[in-house]
């Protein structure tokens, strides 16, 4: 299934940036970045239930926030992508 | 059902791949050319002078991501592979089994002529009218020949040297009309005779280089389910031969290999000029035309078709994993016989 990602998190105080990054890494290590705080991210129930709480793990829920869409098993026809910068097709021929 | 994962094919001389996270990293000329998570491959596939970074072998050997070395021209070298999966106990049970598989081999070769024959009889459907009246009647010959064929194997109690021979009878017959089923007008695309090692024609270019793809699926589909892909029951073994991937690609070839090398051809996707001649007479594609083939190769794997023996739709590329999980059942002894794939 296909989960979109959002986040916000407060990056004022002390400890705001790392977690930014860890937020972020986190999202790369199972999607791809389509925006800059927005995340495709293609994965099973399982996978989906472990970045989840690594996710929850990480942010301070009096300053930040999560967003997840959940797109289903059918996103192809979901999803559509105007301008600069289109996502690769990470199941379509990967030919470097 | 498990899903299809993806392969990543490196064509790019002096790319490097490298581990980020949970994904890996192209680099060609230190610009990120793919990123790609991990949990979304089955294995990667490098042509040539490719760097991997260790960190990357590492996670795709824990993984259970195979990677494959194959030379420029698409030879295959070398293969990295994780710790040995799967239980000791089907394995015991394969070994038991290769010493007298005559039902297994049965199984496969008539899994491999009838799709076979199915190739040709759907070339005979689709242009049947169109080709010349010797050409027809040649095929519609090898076709009854090759139906004849399958029955002896499928009645007789034949041991497996006997199926062995009649495997090749129908290759014989196969190969010998499969000039027919090329439409296309370059006087170079034709077809005489089945050439490997190296392939002296530019459809038996296309061809090994389909068949070295499919046998690469085939062996990580035997790892995937615990089987040793060394250990085959069709094919004798012999140090260095997947043999057992060899068996379970037999019934695959013409539909999965071969007939996406005639509809490039046909549909002039591929033309003479995409081949080139190496001296001492091999063929080989150029780099362009294999990055053709390979687009070609995974989108095909994408179709779906009815699995006849599961009633379920299966990507096309999901069909060599699923062939080898039949065949795990059925020498752990839940499926009577192992069920060949027929294509339709």
């Amino acid at each position: 299934m296909l989960v979109l990602v959002t986040y916000d998190v407060r990056t004022l105080e002390d400890g705001g940036k790392r977690r930014l990054r860890r937020v972020a890494r986190a999202c790369e290590d199972y999607g791809q970045r389509v925006q800059f705080s927005v995340f495709e991210i293609e994965v099973d129930p399982a996978q989906w239930a472990k970045l989840k709480a690594r996710l929850e793990g990480i942010i301070e829920p009096a300053h930040d926030s999560l967003r997840y869409y959940y797109l289903g098993a059918n996103w192809t026809r979901r999803v559509e992508h105007v301008g600069a910068k289109p996502a690769t097709d990470l199941n379509g021929p990967l030919i470097i | 059902m498990k899903k299809l994962l993806n392969t990543v094919y490196v064509t790019t001389e002096g790319a490097a791949l490298k581990k980020d996270g949970e994904n890996l990293v192209a680099e060609v000329e230190g610009a990120e050319k793919a990123r790609v998570p991990l949990h979304m491959l089955a294995s990667v596939v490098a042509f040539g002078p490719i760097l991997i970074s260790p960190a990357l072998i590492g996670i795709c050997a824990e993984r259970g991501i195979t990677i494959a070395l194959l030379d420029r021209i698409g030879r295959f070298q070398a293969r990295i592979e994780g710790p040995v999966s799967g239980n000791v106990l089907l394995r015991r049970a394969q070994y038991r089994v290769a010493d007298a598989a005559e039902d297994i081999v049965r199984s496969i070769v008539m899994g491999k002529v009838a799709n076979q024959r199915a190739v040709i009889r759907r070339s005979l459907r689709d242009y049947g009218g169109e080709m010349p009246a010797a050409a027809r009647e040649a095929l519609e010959a090898a076709s009854d020949r090759m139906a004849m064929i399958l029955r002896r194997v499928q009645l007789t109690d034949a041991t497996v040297d006997e199926m062995r021979g009649s495997e090749g009878e129908a290759a014989n017959l196969y190969f010998a009309g499969f000039d027919h089923l090329i439409r296309s007008p370059d006087a170079e695309l034709r077809w005489t005779q089945r050439s490997r090692r190296p392939p002296l024609d530019p459809i038996n270019a296309l061809l090994s280089f389909l068949y070295t793809l499919l046998t690469h699926d085939c062996r990580s589909a035997c790892e995937a389910v615990g089987l040793d892909p060394a250990v085959g029951f069709l094919h004798r073994d012999r140090p260095g031969r997947p043999s057992l991937a060899l068996d379970l690609m037999e019934e695959l070839r013409a539909p999965l290999a071969d007939r996406l090398a005639l509809s490039l051809v046909n549909r002039r996707q591929l033309r003479a000029a995409d081949f080139r001649q190496m001296e001492g007479g091999a063929v080989l594609l150029t780099d362009d035309a294999r990055k053709l083939v390979l687009t070609a190769w995974q989108e095909r794997k994408k179709e779906e078709r009815l699995h006849p023996f599961l009633a379920e739709k299966a990507p096309f590329g999901l069909v060599p994993y699923l062939q080898a999980q039949m065949l795990a059942r059925h020498l752990r002894g839940d499926i009577d016989a192992y069920p060949p794939w027929f294509w339709s």
